[in-house]
């Protein structure tokens, strides 16, 4: 995190929540073709309060309600950026976007592509993701993998409030079709898995720090949130949080990579860090059979396959919906994650 | 309890299939002149009955009569003409460039050249456009260069695509022509986005969507009538129905004992039913939506009336699924013709001068596709280069294409 902390600007606690509608705020203030929507994000400021107050101060030709119509949405959005605008929408769950797979898959993710430049789709797509919340089978999905597997769109999923702000500027801005996950366990506090601990504010974490100004995370580069020699974590969102309590527990010291931009990515960084340490361990949330992790342990395979001094491990949710009651059997916490670190390290 | 006979499940078929003629009396048309004009502000509810009716301005013997018939500049008629004969000379010489396989493929519009010809006459500069495949009679009324149409349609060097997109699947900004899409109805919702973007910014431009009868069935239909009418959106929602989504009949679509308008109604839009094969009615209904959308009175939603007369593209055979002869049962006849009828009666025009502009168009055409041929053609192999596939997928090209187009070694 060491090269982004180079901003000079006042830094006030924010929660995940708080850093989000404050780059918003700031991008609505920046940019007059700035325009936000999506199912209850006007007035009431949205189900999770992300861009609460906004309307009030920008008016609802900025910032207003959506009928219930995910296609209807994205696909209003196409449009608005076709002219011109940059819109900012949300899709209330992350479970939800399928009903906007045709505009994002067909539309934008291919409008500049198909009309050689001649039209774009600037447009950000915010979704809140991932479980841990006990939200069952609608309210916990992590589809990343169903948007990284889209040529032209940029995949990009925060996990802390610093890299929260910065990365929503920086995909308001991009000229591409920016998917923005968040994940929504990590809205008020980082969380480690520990389901039976008390939670802790972003207030008490050093990355609940924000500056209050315009700046931004670059897309396309990973941080490394955890250095260490022994083994790399290639992971984003919730689970940086639950691998740094596996190697806090494990005592092995794991190089904790949070990729931040999914798709593109930032191979570089991988790839020093595997070729460093020998050993790749993949961790994330969603279901494992052509996850996410596939692809990037498929990457790590090509890139330091002489390296690699044992298999590629890939701890993931298991490969059925999201379950209620089953919760904690089903989320990856640091037990697994931990002993997939253990299996990776005693290989030979 | 009571008896109950089993249920039957009722599946829509045509009356008429190859070798039995279609009885088209389902159409429910109105005499020319018969239908009122209403103003400007109607109330959307106020419109129902227009939805289930049909604005028609040309009578049998080519006269312009009723509410509708405004009083359009000759010279502007005059050159509807010339847009629809070019688009249908166009679509005739491209089928035969597919058949000579120096294109892959085409679409042609025949029988429908009046609706996007008379509605981009309607229209102004600024506004665009969300057709879908079969509205190239807009570009011919915008004067968009042959040369580069057929560029696309051949895949060259020239083509402003860069050989990216399937024949037809034309993007041409410049004519506010929004790029086309493969994917039905797509672009009806985005219209809508496009309109409300110009009315967050305080524009007066205004937009105009296009979808066929058969994609009304696809769920962004409803969603651009659901946001149009939310929003009051400055759109011209269009549906062209021309009977048939390639082999299945509108009543497939939904088009049984209703009209395509009346959905229009029920979301609370101003809704007409028009007869789309002729000018006038084209020219005067679209002038009469846009003005609406322009006065921020809001949206409206047209249905077309007219008929598929060729094959849905150059893959299809229509003889297998309908009657041969259909177009010439079709009671709102031919638009060129028709509105040649019109023409020649107010003294505009002549059996002459329509040869002779026959032939100049014919001439013109041939000269583009000779131009554009120098090019190249898919089938000779000038196309655009390799290296240009792995552009404009992103603004500035990723690593990871970089490093596959070093792969494939251009």
């Amino acid at each position: 995190m060491a090269a982004q902390k180079d901003v000079k600007s006042e830094t006030i606690p924010m929660t995940m929540i708080q850093a989000l509608r404050s780059a918003m705020d700031i991008m609505l203030e920046r940019d007059s073709n700035v325009v936000i929507f999506g199912e209850d994000v006007g007035f009431f400021g949205g189900v999770f309060r992300c861009t609460d107050g906004l309307q009030a101060k920008y008016g609802p030709s900025r910032v207003f309600d959506a009928p219930i119509s995910e296609g209807g949405i994205v696909g209003a959005a196409v449009g608005m950026a076709a002219y011109g605008l940059r819109p900012v929408v949300e899709i209330q769950f992350a479970d939800y976007f399928y009903p906007a797979s045709d505009q994002i898959v067909s539309e934008a993710a291919r409008l500049r592509y198909r009309s050689a430049g001649e039209f774009t789709a600037s447009m950000t797509i915010r979704m809140p993701c991932g479980g841990g919340i006990y939200g069952g089978q609608t309210h916990s999905q992590s589809p990343e993998a169903l948007f990284t597997h889209v040529c032209g769109l940029r995949t990009v999923m925060p996990s802390n409030p610093y890299d929260a702000k910065g990365l929503l500027i920086a995909s308001i801005e991009n000229d591409d079709p920016v998917i923005f996950l968040e994940p929504k366990r990590l809205y008020n506090g980082p969380f480690d898995g520990h389901h039976d601990q008390p939670v802790v504010p972003w207030s008490k974490h050093p990355l609940g720090e924000v500056p209050e100004g315009y700046y931004t995370v670059p897309l396309e580069s990973a941080a490394i949130y955890r250095p260490g020699a022994e083994l790399t974590v290639l992971t984003y969102g919730t689970m940086v949080f639950v691998s740094a309590a596996a190697a806090r527990e494990t005592g092995i010291d794991a190089e904790i990579i949070d990729l931040r931009s999914l798709w593109p990515l930032d191979l570089e960084t991988i790839v020093a860090s595997v070729k460093k340490t020998g050993r790749c361990v993949v961790v994330h949330e969603a279901t494992r059979t052509s996850g996410f992790g596939a692809e990037l342990a498929a990457l790590v395979q090509e890139h330091c396959f002489y390296h690699l001094e044992a298999p590629i491990e890939r701890v993931t949710g298991w490969d059925t919906p999201y379950p209620h009651a089953q919760e904690w059997a089903y989320f990856p916490g640091p037990d697994r994650v931990g002993a997939a670190f253990k299996r990776a390290l005693e290989a030979r | 309890m009571s008896q109950c006979k089993p249920l039957t499940l009722h599946v829509p078929e045509p009356s008429g299939r190859p070798g039995h003629e279609t009885d088209f009396s389902y159409l429910h048309l109105a005499e020319a002149g018969a239908v009122r004009r209403p103003p400007l502000e109607v109330l959307p509810s106020d419109t129902s009955d227009l939805a289930y009716a049909l604005v028609r301005v040309l009578d049998d013997d080519g006269n312009a009569v009723g509410p509708w018939a405004a009083d359009i500049d000759r010279e502007l008629l005059r050159r509807g003409m010339r847009a629809m004969m070019k688009t249908r000379i166009f679509d005739a010489r491209m089928v035969i460039a597919q058949r000579q396989k120096k294109m892959s493929f085409y679409m042609q519009s025949l029988g429908e050249e009046a609706i996007g010809t008379a509605h981009a006459l309607a229209l102004q500069e600024g506004d665009m456009c969300f057709p879908t495949y079969r509205q190239q009679s807009l570009l011919m009324a915008r004067d968009v260069p042959l040369v580069d149409l057929i560029c696309q349609l051949l895949s060259n060097q020239r083509d402003p695509m860069k050989g990216r997109q399937l024949p037809v699947l034309y993007s041409v900004r410049a004519a506010g022509f929004f790029s086309i899409s493969g994917n039905l109805a797509t672009q009806f919702i985005q219209a809508v986005g496009w309109g409300m973007a110009s009315a967050i910014k305080g524009d007066t431009k205004i937009a105009s969507a296009w979808i066929g009868d058969g994609s009304t069935a696809e769920s962004d239909f409803h969603t651009a009538l659901t946001f149009a009418h939310v929003y009051q959106a400055p759109v011209i929602l269009n549906v062209v129905n021309n009977q048939w989504a390639i082999s299945t009949f509108q009543t497939l679509a939904g088009g049984e004992s209703t009209t395509f308008a009346a959905r229009g109604i029920g979301c609370g839009i101003a809704s007409l039913r028009v007869d789309g094969n002729d000018f006038l009615a084209v020219y005067a209904a679209s002038r009469w939506a846009a003005e609406r959308a322009r006065s921020n009175l809001g949206p409206t939603l047209i249905e077309w009336i007219t008929y598929r007369a060729g094959p849905h593209s150059t893959s299809d055979d229509p003889s297998k699924y309908r009657p041969a002869d259909d177009w010439s049962h079709f009671p709102l006849g031919d638009p060129i013709a028709r509105l040649k009828q019109h023409l020649i009666r107010i003294g505009a025009w002549s059996e002459q001068e329509h040869q002779d502009t026959e032939k100049e168009l014919e001439a013109q055409v041939i000269a583009a596709q000779k131009e554009a041929e120098r090019y190249g053609t898919l089938a000779s192999g000038q196309i655009p280069s390799p290296a240009t596939m792995f552009e404009d997928v992103y603004k500035d090209m990723p690593e990871h294409l970089r490093q596959q187009r070093r792969q494939l070694g251009v």
